[in-house]
């Protein structure tokens, strides 16, 4: 059994994370991307919410849960807190990572000009084509989904299964228009009524 | 060298191979799986192994093992393997894996005696392996998840390929 504090290398993570977007990308077998993905993040969000509260009465305030994401559940699974929360006090949050370490390598200015979603000012010229015979100097077809989106479905998916395991089903995307910095919105399936009397 | 929590790394890589187990509902092919995706993961590894370990070349494929062993290990997975068992030609050894990270929290039900559940180990180091030209098999021969005494990769050397320029001399 692990004991905690066990570390390893960060690229580790960042190599398996690649490689099984890669990997549901080119299946010809098996669920489509979105969903695979989203199975493998919900099954690691609700296994991580389990092993942070272990040790820990049970939270029963949304908000208190919210709050047990961004600083306990998210270092252990990120390296650092959430950088700031916003809360319309009717079941929405927004929770900002400025450096969000999964889609860090993902940064506009570090992907290769031709994939959609890298650096929007910047149109392909002749030296951003890549030494590959299939390329004679024109970006890919749109048609291809973004890296980014393909990234964000395990990130997304993680925080919904943590926040279920922790007893609160919601909606979470993300926005990551401005990476490295990720804004996730989190929304919460309840009766609107269960959020009167708080301000 | 940045480091992060192996927990998330493990239940990360146990998630999918849950995935992987329900998306072809064949071992042999999620091991086969799993190998693919640790061989394009160590063709982009050893490119960080080689900056990082800052080591020069090997004189003979014990000195590979080593490396593997003590440097590999202990660079990306934070654990170390012992080099054990080699064959009298020298060409094939096994690494025995005292503390595997990925296996923490694992356990294998009886109908999933076949999958050798950290089979990616094995195609990073032969994909990594590939990329310094040299053409090796990598296996499990036992697994302590498997109720195994041990953790053991068989490692065997196949080919040095030659070292290929991709221009000629008088160009």
């Amino acid at each position: 059994m692990a004991t905690k504090g066990r570390t390893c290398s960060r690229s580790c993570l960042d190599y398996l994370l690649i490689e099984v977007v890669s990997h549901y990308a080119n299946a010809r077998q098996g669920p489509c991307l979105e969903v695979a993905l989203e199975a493998i993040g919900l099954r690691v969000g609700i296994a991580l919410a389990e092993w942070c509260t272990r040790d820990r009465s049970p939270i029963s305030e949304p908000l208190d849960i919210i709050k047990f994401i961004c600083k306990e559940l998210w270092t252990e699974a990120f390296g650092k807190g959430v950088d700031n929360l916003r809360t319309n006090h009717r079941g929405t949050f927004v929770l900002r990572d400025v450096q969000f370490s999964w889609l860090e390598a993902l940064h506009p200015n570090q992907l290769p000009p031709w994939l959609p979603g890298a650096g929007p000012s910047r149109t392909p010229t002749q030296d951003d084509v890549p030494p590959s015979p299939t390329s004679p100097g024109h970006p890919a077809p749109s048609t291809l989904p973004s890296p980014v989106t393909s990234h964000a479905v395990l990130p997304c998916a993680l925080l919904r299964g943590a926040l279920s395991a922790l007893g609160l089903e919601a909606s979470v995307t993300l926005d990551a228009s401005s990476l490295p910095q990720a804004d996730f919105t989190v929304v919460l399936r309840s009766p609107p009524g269960s959020w009167a009397g708080q301000e | 060298m940045e480091t992060i929590n192996a927990e998330i790394l493990t239940l990360t890589y146990g998630s999918i191979v849950r995935q992987l187990i329900s998306d072809y509902e064949d071992v042999d092919e999620v091991n086969k799986q799993l190998e693919k995706m640790g061989y394009n993961i160590g063709q982009r590894l050893i490119d960080e192994y080689l900056a990082r370990s800052k080591t020069t070349s090997c004189s003979d494929f014990k000195e590979v093992a080593e490396r593997i062993a003590h440097v590999g290990f202990r660079m990306f997975l934070n654990t170390s393997a012992r080099v054990a068992a080699w064959a009298p030609d020298g060409r094939s050894c096994s690494l025995i894996l005292e503390d595997n990270p990925l296996t923490d929290f694992v356990e294998l039900p009886e109908q999933l005696r076949g999958l050798s559940y950290s089979n990616i180990l094995c195609g990073v180091i032969r994909g990594a392996l590939e990329m310094v030209n040299i053409d090796a098999e990598c296996s499990f021969v036992r697994d302590s998840l498997r109720g195994d005494d041990a953790t053991e990769l068989r490692l065997t050397f196949v080919a040095a390929a030659p070292e290929a320029y991709p221009y000629k001399d008088d160009d």
